[in-house]
């Protein structure tokens, strides 16, 4: 009997590693930044030639400018973000516990503009939510990705991660087809990365704007040929969780700068 | 008045028939033999000048990940083989099951099945019940890449 449990058990260690075949191993884990050219990562090291850094100023005008009916800002109840937000970015998506789910720093801030200032949500992509989001997510710069720590947002990481696997489109490729398994190799002459999300929301200069991660995830989406999901649906916030944990202690870099 | 309704109801049946024959494209069928498709799938010979032409288009995807013998195109890809010598490695028959359906020599192999129209999860709305290439597109890329010999 025991030894069936020790051949059973032994079998199972022999198939764990098979399981996650094709996970990159944390130590090689690389930052989109490590595929750049010397011009791109010069544009994103440099905060006065880097685009975004418009971006995180713009966002600093709107933490300290009042809105909506309850006529607050977010200095307001958070203070000087400097310090109330420093590291938060590298903790999102977080679990909302009033909805039961894991939201993202946009929606969060769509949600403290609802519940807190009375004031309308800001489209996805707006010039307004990419400035505040990326004033935020700027104070975690150089402070490492813990998102999908918390363990109630276990099961949507895993929803991530089946996503994230799972072939779609007319093409019919998944996510870990390239970044998991060609990352370094090239895509009609370009470096195929990890997909790591270090340096959300970013300057791309094929967008020639900051644009989030749900940007990004929607035009690999369309790349394969598949219905990208709409901005804000759960398996999106899935994704990006996925992803942000696959990230585990990579240095935030936003605003980020890529091709 | 009923008379109007029974035309109405077919001609919302006819539609409906049309959208859904609009849906799903007809594919010709083919024989596999042994590892290959043997006949062309429009019955004639593709066109080789046509199909170096849409293995360089992007929207063909070939270029994306293989690279081959097209100097005057940089980006090519290199995640799949170099399609120099590919007409000595392979015969039109099995160039041709290869573009049709790689997948049924590997399930794991990035290579799309480029004839095959159902079976796809979230297919975008303009490509549903579509294959990526058609009958000709297929049988001019196998007519290329059959004259690439070393």
């Amino acid at each position: 009997m025991k030894f069936w449990r020790a051949i059973a058990a032994a079998a199972l260690l022999a198939t764990i590693p098979a399981l996650l075949a094709g996970e990159i191993p944390p130590d090689a884990r690389r930052s989109g930044y490590s595929f750049m050219g010397p011009d791109t990562r010069a544009m994103q090291d440099d905060d006065t030639s880097n685009p975004g850094m418009l971006f995180v100023l713009d966002g600093e005008a709107l933490w300290t400018k009042r809105t909506g009916s309850a006529d607050k800002a977010c200095a307001d109840c958070h203070g000087d973000a400097r310090g109330s937000m420093k590291g938060v970015a590298a903790r999102y998506p977080a679990f909302d516990k009033a909805l039961a789910r894991p939201v993202t720093l946009d929606q969060r801030i769509n949600l403290c503009r609802s519940n807190h200032q009375q004031a309308t949500p800001l489209p996805y992509e707006s010039r307004d939510l990419l400035a505040l989001s990326a004033f935020v997510a700027h104070q975690s710069r150089g402070i490492a990705i813990t998102a999908g720590d918390d363990p109630q947002l276990k099961p949507f990481v895993e929803q991530g991660r089946h996503l994230f696997m799972r072939r779609e489109g007319q093409l019919n490729l998944a996510c870990t087809n390239c970044h998991d398994d060609n990352f370094d190799k090239r895509l009609a002459g370009a470096p195929i990365t990890q997909g790591q999300p270090t340096g959300y929301p970013l300057y791309r200069l094929e967008w020639q704007t900051l644009g989030s991660l749900e940007r990004r995830l929607r035009s690999c989406m369309t790349g394969v040929r598949a219905q990208a999901y709409d901005y804000g649906a759960p398996e999106l916030v899935a994704l990006e969780l996925y992803l942000m944990s696959r990230a585990h202690g990579l240095p935030m870099e936003t605003p980020a700068v890529r091709p | 008045m009923a008379r109007a309704l029974v035309h109405i109801v077919a001609l919302i049946a006819a539609g409906f028939a049309f959208a859904c024959h609009a849906g799903a494209e007809e594919l010709q069928p083919y024989n596999i033999s042994g590892d290959g498709i043997a006949e062309s799938l429009t019955g004639s010979p593709g066109d080789a000048a046509r199909g170096r032409a849409l293995v360089l288009a992007r929207t063909t995807t070939c270029i994306l990940c293989h690279s081959g013998p097209f100097p005057e195109t940089r980006f090519q890809g290199d995640l799949a083989p170099d399609l120099t010598g590919a007409g000595n490695r392979w015969t039109a028959s099995q160039l041709r099951l290869r573009l049709v359906d790689a997948a049924r020599f590997n399930p794991e192999t990035i290579m799309p099945s480029y004839y095959r129209n159902e079976g796809f999860v979230r297919v975008g709305r303009n490509f549903a019940g579509k294959p990526i290439l058609s009958a000709a597109e297929i049988e001019d890329i196998v007519a290329f890449l059959a004259t690439l010999r070393d």
